[in-house]
């Protein structure tokens, strides 16, 4: 475990090399917003890349989910798995973005604990391109959550009768959400004292939102104050246009819903997200 | 090429009456600077002194409580993106990415400041090299030096040229070679125009790099000028004597204090001691004299003006951070002059 670190020679460096380095040469004109947030998801890609480990979340996670709840519940629920799985495996992936997306607000705040933030916040750019590139970033996981789930949903035997087209546009609407909701993350990251601190917060709204959802059950045989909940519940919006879409009987009122939520929440934790972003430290 | 002029062409930081508080402690506390462009101005003060504090709020990261700073010309509350493309910070706590390369990190910063990908990676390789880090570019930050990190984080801050660089505390915590490694940047990076702001806790370093100093104490300059200019407002030179044998120092000390008319110190060194003294060469030269004359062996010797330590205690009544007096004034003294 030990790593030995040779340290290179300065010495070795002709001046002239150093000299030239450090000669001033015009700036170049302000990066764009766009060109800006791709930076930063770019940055996200590499950290992937130099620890994969980081994907455990949007692999084996989902892939645990569906396994544990179609073999689990499935008999009892459904009368056979592969029924259940026709209606779980929707509101499954929505559980499991919905819980991934958390994720960014403790890299943001693990981000934030260091140094580099200030460099960051230092630079002449666009001042959300941190967030957004990071949210970027997120977009392209939870994109790869939703093919694992979707890829075992098909070999255990789910059988979307929307087929593809269906699929993609109810992965599409989750990504909406997903991106959306991960401003409440980014505006709990920025206000928690410590990583750990953001994950029990999130927590703390997630057990009760992607639970008290009409995900793994019909809530008619629940109490009247629970199904209250539930039927304004984000989750149960975004779970049951999934089914729609998935299974190619969608309805429009669903989808609104789910859409006027985003709206709501990007229009609530933007700038709530912003403000504390720049707010000194 | 050309870098645009400035409102102020002799001043790259103007401050008048600069405060900023976190609650109960007013961290900058009043702070007036002129700092002309051009050159190495020092911030030279114990920990807590503010020189953070300091250094972020002229860099925009922090919104001053009081007064009014200029960079260049330009406010720093109303005007901030024109003070941030033009100056950059390197913290005092690396502020690299450790989970990137080397090479990712200057890169990333490059795109971010508007290079394309393919100039982006030119300045990345250039700046690696000139710095000594070309072997180690591919590699994590995290598995870098310290003295690696630094100069890694120098380089991020220099990729669009700053007119000034705000550096943190840049070698506190590094090995005396590092040091001289960091310093060599900053001597080219003043040859080549850019002012170099930096804060220090050694007082040998201030004294070595900085055209001119201001010592801040709680919050406040108590002190500003050239190094020499400081040194003579304390009033008195000194000599320092070491011994061959910390045997004989009680005797030194005696002999010394009859020969120079004045008290002298023993040092925490076992073999060293020091006197205040006038500039008197002569006076000195007698002493040692009869140091010689009692058979009292000296290995070194030296007359000269204050110490920026002695000035510090003179100005203050209180020593600098004890820590770092200590490892700075020892460390190198001889390597440095060759
Ligand atoms: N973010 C902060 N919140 C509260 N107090 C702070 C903060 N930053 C610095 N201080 C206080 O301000 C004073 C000056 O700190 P600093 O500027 O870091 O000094 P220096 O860099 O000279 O060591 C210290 O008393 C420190 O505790
Ligand atoms: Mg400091």
């Amino acid at each position: 475990m030990t790593t030995t670190t040779i340290e290179p020679t300065m010495d070795a460096v002709p001046e002239a090399t150093l000299r030239s380095a450090l000669s001033s040469r015009a700036r170049p004109v302000r990066a764009s917003a766009l060109s800006a947030s791709l930076s930063f998801g770019w940055r996200a890609a590499l950290k992937i890349k130099h620890v994969p480990m980081q994907l455990f979340d949007v692999t084996m996670f989902p892939i645990m989910f569906v396994l544990l709840y179609t073999y689990l519940f499935g008999g009892a629920l459904a009368g056979s798995p592969s029924e259940y799985l026709q209606d779980l495996l929707p509101g499954v992936l929505v559980m499991t973005v919905a819980w991934i997306t958390m994720y960014t607000g403790q890299a943001l705040n693990t981000d934030i604990s260091k140094g580099i933030f200030d460099r960051f916040r230092s630079l002449p750019i666009w001042r959300p391109a941190v967030l957004v590139g990071m949210l970027l970033a997120d977009a392209a996981r939870y994109t790869m959550a939703s093919v694992v789930i979707v890829t075992v949903g098909v070999a255990l035997g789910f059988r979307p009768d929307g087929g593809p087209v269906g699929v993609v546009l109810a992965v599409a609407l989750l990504l909406v959400f997903a991106f959306s909701l991960s401003w409440v993350w980014t505006a709990v990251g920025l206000l928690a004292p410590t990583p750990e601190a953001v994950l029990q917060m999130a927590m703390t709204i997630l057990f009760p939102l992607t639970f008290a959802s009409n995900v793994f059950v019909d809530p008619k045989t629940m109490p009247g104050w629970v199904q209250a909940f539930v039927n304004v519940n984000p989750i149960s919006h975004l779970a049951t246009a999934a089914r729609g879409l998935m299974h190619g009987n969608a309805v429009a009122g669903d989808i609104a819903w789910v859409l006027a939520w985003c709206a709501a929440l990007v229009a609530v934790f933007a700038p709530i997200t912003m403000r504390l972003y720049a707010k000194e430290r | 090429m050309p870098i645009e002029p400035f409102r102020n062409p002799t001043l790259a930081i103007e401050a008048s009456g600069l405060v900023k508080a976190f609650g109960e402690v007013r961290a900058v506390d009043g702070v007036d600077l002129a700092v002309p462009a051009g050159g190495v101005y020092g911030f030279l003060g114990p920990n807590g002194a503010g020189k953070t504090t300091a250094i972020r709020t002229l860099a925009t990261l922090l919104r001053p409580d009081g007064g009014e700073a200029r960079v260049f010309g330009h406010d720093i509350v109303r005007e901030p993106d024109a003070v941030r493309s033009r100056v950059s910070l390197t913290g005092q706590f690396a502020s690299v990415d450790e989970e990137l390369t080397g090479a990712e990190n200057l890169v990333l910063l490059g795109r971010l400041l508007g290079f394309s990908r393919g100039q982006a990676r030119e300045r990345a390789g250039e700046l690696l090299d000139a710095f000594g880090l070309a072997e180690a570019g591919d590699r994590l930050v995290k598995t870098y030096s310290g003295g690696m990190q630094r100069r890694l984080d120098i380089a991020a801050s220099i990729i669009a040229t700053p007119e000034l660089i705000f550096l943190d505390e840049p070698t506190t915590g590094l090995d005396p070679r590092s040091r001289n490694q960091v310093w060599e940047i900053v001597r080219a990076l003043v040859a080549q125009g850019t002012t170099v702001l930096l804060t220090t806790q050694y007082l040998d370093e201030a004294d070595r790099l900085a055209d001119r100093i201001a010592v801040i104490d709680h919050g406040r300059i108590i002190a500003e000028g050239t190094s020499r200019e400081l040194k003579a407002s304390v009033g008195s030179g000194a000599v320092h004597v070491r011994l061959n044998d910390p045997e004989q120092r009680p005797e030194a000390q005696r002999l010394l204090t009859q020969a120079l008319g004045v008290p002298v110190h023993l040092e925490s060194d076992p073999v060293a001691v020091s006197a205040r003294v006038g500039d008197a060469a002569e006076t000195v030269a007698h002493a040692l004299a009869e140091l010689a004359r009692a058979g009292v062996a000296v290995t070194d010797f030296s007359l000269g003006q204050p110490s920026l330590d002695e000035v510090f205690l003179a100005l203050t009544g209180h020593p600098a951070d004890d820590t770092s007096t200590a490892d700075s004034v020892d460390d190198n003294d001889e390597e440095d002059a060759a």
